[in-house]
């Protein structure tokens, strides 16, 4: 019980993208599709997971003067793992999401979550937490990936759903995330309000 | 178990340990991972050649023939089937409206055009950047089965009969340019090649039957040798 | 609210100024160039203005009703219809109506009423929705008709505009030059181009009449001008084949529109004489800078807009001395 509130806290009330606004980078950067934002949001949550369990495993290893460089090494160990196996086994995904696999290394939730929950609770809890953000990040991800797909293309995962040439181009490129993301954030603030 | 505190010597064990843990699991992934990676890449380029000159059973991909015209590098691929010439695919690119423009072309053994691919370019989005489809097959300024030795490639803004991209006249000069260049290099190949005799033999005599010209120098447009110079300097 | 108001000792004389008489005169200073639109495009011209000014209006109507659900309405005060004309101005005449009517809801919607309404918008609501559209559609925003086709709307001959040309001319295209128009014909708006754009003299008519009626300064018009001619200038004289003349540059294009009506806006630029000059001087170079090296022929509704995000530095920067102040040393 008390973990499906650690999963759903991470989903809703501490949504990443929409409460936190944490990782903006490749928030903005990789949803110019549904399919990027959500292939960007799994491999984020692969790291999440994986690095939230092993530091919350190896906590008590680590004096806490050097525990920042100690779980860079580990956010970093897993980030390259994942991208030689990206790059390895579904190129295509890799060369689309290209420079923002790397730059996971340094996407401030996974430090965060670090900082603030793996190193203060047990392996378990941990992988439930990096659950809950990782699937929050990745919901956030694909809506906004499907918002700017439908609005730029006409289309949603690749779906034609209005003819292409009614596709507004902007919110492909990246002044339309920042406006597709601006208005999302404000319609879901106003339905958690409500 | 107690939380380590932070002396020089845990912390100093700590890091270490860490990192030699770490740099041992890389180690091994990189090992699993190198033959896919490695494949994958190679898979890549020899998809992107197949899609342009297609039905060919050798590895094309594997041995590229480099061609330096001008200060400028084109990449030409030969496909053979059953050890038949059948076409080669020529990597050639030209300064667009935004920057270099990379193309692909695939030739037939007469060098008529079977299809091409935009490798990179850097063209405004929903203007320029249309050249990776508006000269296909089906696409209104339709390239393929033309042959640019019988008459070179020109938008019909210069007199030639390859309809422009609307509102986008500067990328389709140049895509043109990247392929009669393409074709140019690819003619080049064919006559200088030391093994012509096992390739098709008539490729070059059509050629020297239209225009001699055309196979043994860069058509030049006006604005050719500025852009090719501009390309030495790299990208803008 | 009016209770609260700290009035100081009579007598008090009501300068007479208000949003609708700034408005209305702006709307007065638009009519020559709306003349010229109409005498060079037509029924397309008509059209598009129309249906611009309609949207901006009904937008800002049904917001204010419907989302702000505030009492009173703010489409009386004429910054709506300014909008609208101004929108339009910056459309080719053959515009599909549909592409209007987003660019009015992005101009009046996204970059006026998110924001709060008139006042508190950080950017020239028409220019936001133009680049938008430019970027949005760039082929519907950037097939220009040819004037003089008046009795038709989307269906007319189109041709490059002269930035166009000189766009071509820094990218190698020797004989594009040639092909402008002449500066006289420039200068009476007899080219392709947006509506509103074409002809200098009806915009320098409107600008006359703005700096008569005193709804502008001259600082930011005249320091954009003066800049982008000193500067195209310096380039054509260093290689004539490739920069086209500062009269070209000067006459093309929404120089002149942005110059006297975008970037004179009261919201979204200075308030101190001397900021506006450094507004107007940066709005002048970066024009040119885009217009000559960047990938967009057109450079003026990007150097107004980025201007625009500096405005509120500017004004920090140019902040008058308090009366009394003593000057730090």
């Amino acid at each position: 019980m008390n973990n499906l509130k650690v999963l759903l806290n991470g989903i809703v009330k501490e949504n990443p993208t929409f409460v936190l606004l944490l990782g903006m980078c490749p928030t903005l950067g990789t949803t110019s599709s549904a399919l990027n934002g959500m292939g960007m949001g799994l491999a984020t949550m692969f790291v999440l997971i994986c690095s939230n369990v092993v530091i919350s495993a190896i906590k008590n290893l680590v004096p806490d003067m050097v525990r920042i460089p100690i779980f860079v090494v580990v956010i970093a160990t897993f980030v390259t793992v994942l991208q030689m196996v990206m790059q390895a086994y579904v190129p295509a995904l890799y060369a689309t999401l290209g420079l923002f696999i790397p730059l996971i290394v340094v996407n401030c939730i996974l430090l965060g979550r670090a900082e603030a929950f793996a190193c203060k609770n047990g392996p378990v809890a941990s992988f439930f937490d990096g659950l809950g953000i990782g699937l929050g990040f990745t919901i956030a991800l694909t809506l906004l990936g499907a918002v700017r797909e439908f609005l730029g293309t006409g289309k949603v995962f690749g779906l034609a759903i209005v003819p292409e040439n009614y596709g507004m181009l902007v919110f492909v490129l990246a002044p339309g995330a920042f406006i597709a993301l601006g208005y999302l954030i404000a319609v879901v603030n106003r339905l958690r309000k409500a | 178990m107690k939380k380590l505190d932070s002396s020089l010597k845990n912390m100093l064990l700590s890091l270490t340990g860490f990192s030699v843990v770490a740099g041992a699991l890389l180690g091994w992934v990189n090992d699993v991972t190198a033959d896919p990676i490695a494949e994958a890449s190679a898979k890549t380029l020899s998809d992107a050649i197949a899609l342009v000159v297609p039905g060919f059973d050798n590895n094309p991909a594997e041995s590229p023939e480099e061609v330096e015209a001008d200060g400028v590098t084109y990449k030409v691929y030969r496909a053979t089937k059953g050890g038949e010439f059948i076409g080669a695919a020529v990597e050639s690119s030209a300064n667009g409206f935004g920057g270099a423009l990379s193309v692909l072309v695939g030739f037939d053994a007469e060098g008529n055009i079977i299809d091409y691919s935009l490798l990179s370019h850097a063209e405004t989005p929903g203007l320029g950047s249309k050249a990776a489809d508006w000269f296909k097959k089906g696409g209104k300024g339709d390239i393929t089965g033309k042959n640019p030795g019988q008459s070179l490639l020109k938008v019909t803004k210069d007199g030639g009969e390859i309809d422009a991209i609307t509102a986008s006249t500067i990328t389709s000069r140049a895509f043109l340019q990247a392929v009669n260049n393409a074709y140019a290099v690819y003619m080049e190949g064919e006559t200088d090649a030391s093994s012509g005799a096992s390739r098709q033999a008539e490729a070059p005599a059509e050629v020297s039957d239209t225009d001699a010209s055309s196979s043994a120098t860069l058509y030049a447009h006006p604005s050719d040798t500025a852009s090719l110079n501009n390309q030495k300097g790299g990208d803008l | 609210m009016v209770n609260k108001l700290i009035v100081s000792l009579s007598p008090h004389v009501h300068g007479g100024d208000s949003v609708q008489k700034n408005m209305y005169g702006v709307l007065i200073a638009l009519v020559p160039a709306l003349l010229v639109s109409f005498y060079m495009f037509g029924l397309g011209a008509a059209i598009v203005t129309l249906t611009s000014v309609a949207a901006c209006v009904f937008f800002e109507w049904a917001i204010t009703k419907f989302i702000l659900k505030r009492e009173r309405s703010t489409i009386m005060d004429g910054s709506a219809a300014v909008t609208g004309i101004l929108l339009a101005f910056n459309l080719p005449s053959n515009i599909p109506l549909w592409i209007i009517v987003i660019g009015a809801l992005v101009a009046i919607g996204v970059a006026k009423m998110t924001f709060g309404g008139l006042g508190c918008n950080p950017f020239n609501p028409a220019l936001a929705g133009r680049i938008f559209l430019l970027i949005s559609f760039p082929v519907q925003m950037t097939s220009w008709p040819v004037p003089g086709q008046l009795a038709s709307y989307t269906d007319v001959e189109t041709a490059a505009t002269p930035l166009a040309l000189m766009k071509q001319a820094v990218h190698g295209n020797a004989d594009a030059l040639n092909q402008l128009p002449g500066s006289f014909d420039l200068f009476l708006g007899n080219n392709p181009g947006c509506i509103g754009e074409i002809s200098a003299l009806a915009l320098l008519l409107g600008l006359v009449y703005m700096l008569w009626k005193k709804i502008i300064s001259w600082h930011i018009p005249v320091s954009i001008l003066a800049t982008v001619f000193v500067f195209a200038g310096l380039m054509h004289l260093a290689n004539p084949e490739v920069y086209a003349s500062p009269f070209a540059h000067l006459f093309t294009g929404g120089l002149m529109l942005g110059a006297i009506f975008m970037a004179t806006d009261y919201v979204t630029s200075p308030m101190t004489h001397k900021g506006m000059v450094i507004y107007g001087v940066a709005i002048g170079f970066l024009t040119v800078v885009i217009r000559v090296f960047g990938s967009y022929p057109e450079g003026m509704s990007f150097a107004i807009f980025i201007m625009n995000a500096f405005t509120p530095l500017i004004n920090t920067f140019c902040k008058p001395k308090r009366f009394g102040e003593v000057v730090k040393k």
